[in-house]
């Protein structure tokens, strides 16, 4: 996929850029492509309906009080409070208000959501929203089936079909041109020629989607590799919070293939061996709605104590999620896609038997630092953005999840940020001139890609496959669920000689076409620039919060740790941490329970 | 157990044609065909290319074909090739047994190995005008919703929007009724009944892996023009919505010699969906729903 040396070099010249074609990259997209006069594409290396937006199952909150009073209000109080108070809390409003206008826009769109009996969207319950500041489960949660994710992309992308919307589809980034602070496009390889585009623009999105693919076992698709975040903090762009990273309790034992909350909304059950509904002991009020920070180290802990099935709190041990009670109707139609999963992986029908599940990696609460219009933030001044760079969806930090996220407000920040961010990016644009490429940018690019034309060593040295298996195994036992000091040092030290290792490989395949071999490198690379970010951010922060939790610092420590953290690369292979304050304007931190 | 994938190759930037290449490895029969691609991929022949991402069949980025029928690799679990589907040999005794033959989607061109060229697929699916027409812009600007009880144009009025007596439990024994948020009424969503969507749901579960279109014997043998099963089905989706407005405009492309009519209801692609869906069927539904709108007459 590499260019050959004289390959043909192709230019084009855009307004905006949207990199990435998930549903923030489409909702963008379809805004910015209402200005008729800017010329606007989207960039993907997977076809748009390929994304990963689409393995989004349980719903989409917005407080449309549909079935039962809600209000955005609660929905924004949930969210800080679920994000263990690391949410900016004026961002949470921002979400929480707009969700209930982007669900009725995506309805609008011709999104079929289920309905209820008199006609409109149905909702039900899911993790850690609550009605009336967390007194009991609210129904907030909009949901197609089991399969909300799956027709938000369906919808948006019917949308840009219908709006004539420009795609470059499975072109891979290979880096974003930020000059100081001002962006000027994008390279980008076309992996069916293996041809070099650059791409000039008065402004680019980045909307790249998470990096789950760090870990082990994740429910992130194989395309989940951060590559945007990383381009970016190869250019000095801080990331914000990345020591936060969503477990989801129920991924399919062995592959990690998610089961949505909605099966515990609808009545699903967690069980140890014993039998017992564990979560009682965990969370009195919300028992298995509890967010998934908790759910997830209740899981853990019950493994580790010798109540799973197995016994011995092995990689192998598991808990259940017992849905028989939940009644094969239900199931078959409101569930069919986890029905379908359970019998296609394990051969069970979870109307007849538990279903075994463990926590999997799942969500990234941190990414690119933006405000609530998508624009990206430096490190200097928490007012100062880069000029024509935006991010929206999970690779971008609002921070709208602070230290964790609630089920279903991933597609909401999707839709809201997305939107926000196209129409902000478009006024933008109009209103902007094409900045100058910097005359080394282009050869930068050119001499990163050429080892990926030209075998690496033989044999004896590490392969790529060694570190991917490597960097997934260091991330899931030392910057797992719960963590420890050493644990994270030693990954950071891991991480540090992976990237060293990293920059000897070479490939096998010099071919130019679909060279998945080439790919696979990049991607590497970007998930190990992530990962030691992640690990380093990790280790300094001493308390624990939301999803990270350390057996060395058990409690939260508001005085020292209410801050985002800032983490730079420098020079390679040092991170430079920095903090800036939480915005807590409407509710003080309080202790988390439920 | 070990397994032996014959894999079709063909690489564009070497002279010789297609070719089978077979791979020995030792696969887990719980495991999944994806797995194992991927494993030969990235311990064995780095230059083996195909598509994949989800990896739990949502996405529909690896349909291909093994042993004769589109499958997607993710959704295809090793013991299920070596018992069930026929490969020959001494099926799942663990001994080097079964032989899976995997080939790349038919109906399109290859790109590389298991890579097909897409677009054929993607430009009929976008002919049929696969969004929802609801009579209006979708902005919620102009078209009246069916509900509105009150004057088109009174802005933030909550309390119009919702004149529901007692719908779905909503809060019995309050002492106002419960009106929703503040959405604009010209912002709410349209009305649809849950027999309604029942109607579309079924078809709203295809994942365009294009799986259907590249076993269909019309497309492929009899009359390459055919818009295909995928496209027909899409239209389908937004034809029996009750939201759409769109029958007339999507007829041009329907009711056409490349439209629904070269259909021969074979049923190959209701035997290859991987999510299930009674395509033939729906073909049929759209045919009928033509005819009948047509008072009788094919083009």
């Amino acid at each position: 996929m590499s260019p050959a040396p004289g390959a043909p070099l192709h230019r084009h010249e855009l307004d905006v850029l949207v990199l990435g074609a998930g549903g923030a990259g489409l909702y963008a997209a379809i805004q910015a492509g209402r200005h008729s006069r800017l010329r606007t594409a989207v960039l993907s290396k997977v076809h748009p309906l390929r994304s990963h937006t689409g393995a989004a199952q349980g719903g989409i909150g917005a407080a449309l009080g549909n079935v039962e009073p809600d209000k955005p209000e609660w929905h924004a109080f949930d969210t800080v409070k679920g994000g263990d108070y690391l949410t900016d809390q004026g961002a949470a409003f921002v979400l929480a208000e707009d969700a209930v206008r982007a669900v009725v826009e995506l309805e609008r769109h011709g999104l079929p959501f289920d309905r209820t009996p008199d006609g409109r969207i149905d909702q039900r319950r899911f993790g850690g929203h609550t009605r009336n500041f967390g007194e009991a489960p609210v129904r907030r949660s909009c949901y197609a089936g089991d399969r909300t994710g799956h027709m938000i992309l369906q919808t948006l992308y019917q949308q840009c079909v219908r709006n004539d919307v420009a795609f470059f589809d499975e072109f891979q980034a290979v880096d974003i041109f930020l000059d100081g602070s001002t962006c000027a496009g994008v390279a980008a390889v076309n992996l069916a020629t293996g041809d070099l585009h650059i791409f000039r623009a008065r402004a680019v999105l980045v909307a790249t989607g998470g990096f789950g693919r760090m870990f082990r076992v994740t429910s992130n698709a194989l395309a989940s590799t951060g590559d945007g975040p990383a381009m970016l903090a190869r250019r000095g762009v801080p990331l914000e919070d990345l020591e936060f990273f969503q477990f989801h309790p129920t991924g399919l034992r062995g592959l990690g293939i998610l089961i949505t909350e909605g099966v515990r909304g609808e009545g699903g059950v967690l069980r140890n061996r014993p039998g017992e509904r564990f979560m009682e002991r965990y969370s009195p009020t919300l028992l298995d709605l509890a967010p998934r920070d908790i759910v997830s180290r209740a899981i853990v802990t019950e493994l580790r104590e010798g109540r799973g099935f197995v016994g011995d709190g092995s990689a192998d041990d598991y808990v259940v999620l017992d849905a028989t009670g939940v009644g094969k109707e239900t199931l078959r139609a409101k569930l069919p896609d986890i029905t379908g999963f359970c019998l296609t992986y394990l051969g069970l029908d979870p109307a007849e038997a538990p279903i075994p599940v463990l926590p999997t990696a799942h969500y990234a609460m941190g990414g690119i630092p933006t405000d609530t219009f998508g624009r990206v933030m430096t490190a200097r001044a928490p007012e100062e953005c880069y000029r024509g760079l935006y991010a929206a969806g999970e690779c971008a930090c609002v921070s709208v999840h602070g230290a964790n996220r609630l089920g279903t407000n991933s597609l909401v920040d999707l839709v809201v940020f997305g939107r926000r961010a196209g129409d902000h990016v478009a006024d933008f644009a109009a209103g902007s001139n094409l900045p100058p490429l910097r005359a080394d940018d282009i050869d930068r690019v050119r001499e990163a890609l050429a080892r990926l034309r030209e075998t690496g060593p033989p044999a004896a040295s590490p392969t790529a496959a060694d570190l991917r298996d490597r960097l997934e195994r260091v991330m899931m036992e030392k910057v797992g669920i719960y963590r420890r000091g050493r644990d994270m040092a030693s990954a950071v030290d891991a991480l540090k000689e992976m990237r060293r290792r990293w920059l000897d490989l070479g490939v096998t395949d010099t071919g130019r076409v679909f060279n998945r071999e080439a790919l696979e490198i990049l991607e590497l690379g970007n998930l190990l620039d992530l990962a030691l970010l992640t690990a380093a951010s990790a280790l300094n922060r001493t308390e624990s919060r939301g999803a990270h939790f350390r057996e060395d610092h058990e409690e939260r420590d508001d005085a020292r740790w209410l801050k985002h953290t800032l983490a730079r690369l420098e020079g390679g292979e040092r991170v430079s941490l920095s903090y800036r304050p939480v915005d807590t304007s409407v509710w003080a931190p309080a202790p988390r329970r439920y | 157990m070990r397994i032996a994938l014959k894999i079709l190759r063909y690489d564009p930037e070497r002279p010789a044609g297609p070719r089978f290449e077979t791979f020995e490895v030792e696969a887990d029969p719980g495991s999944r065909l994806l797995d194992v691609l991927l494993h030969i991929q990235r311990r064995v022949d780095p230059s083996l290319a195909f598509r994949r991402s989800c990896a739990h069949g949502v996405c529909g980025s690896d349909a291909m074909v093994v042993n004769g029928k589109e499958r997607l690799a993710c959704k295809t679990l090793v013991r299920d090739l070596v018992s069930a589907d026929g490969a020959d040999g001494g099926g799942e005794s663990g001994g080097s047994g079964g032989e899976v033959t995997i080939e790349p989607l038919r109906a399109m061109n290859v790109i590389r190995d298991l890579v097909v060229d897409e677009r054929r697929f993607f430009d009929r699916y976008r002919a049929v005008k696969p969004y929802l027409i609801d009579g209006g812009e979708a902005e919620g600007g102009r078209e009246k919703p069916e509900d509105a009880g009150g004057p088109a144009d009174s802005g933030p009025e909550p309390a119009q929007a919702s004149p529901d007596q007692e719908s779905g439990g909503s809060g019995e024994g309050r002492e106002a009724p419960y009106v929703g948020t503040a959405v604009p009424l010209l912002h709410r969503e349209s009305l649809q009944t849950p027999d309604q969507r029942k109607v579309i749901d079924e078809a709203t579960n295809c994942i365009l892996c294009a799986s259907c279109f590249s076993a269909c014997p019309v497309v492929r043998m009899v009359h390459p023009g055919f818009i295909g099963p995928a496209a027909i089905l899409q239209a389908y989706r937004f034809q029996e919505d009750s939201r759409d407005r769109g029958f007339e405009e999507r007829l041009e492309v329907l009711d056409h010699r490349d439209g629904v009519w070269p259909c021969e209801s074979r049923f190959e692609c209701t035997r290859v969906c991987p999510r299930g869906i009674k395509v033939t069927k729906h073909i049929n539904l759209t045919k009928r729903r033509i005819l009948d709108a047509k008072g009788g007459k094919k083009v």
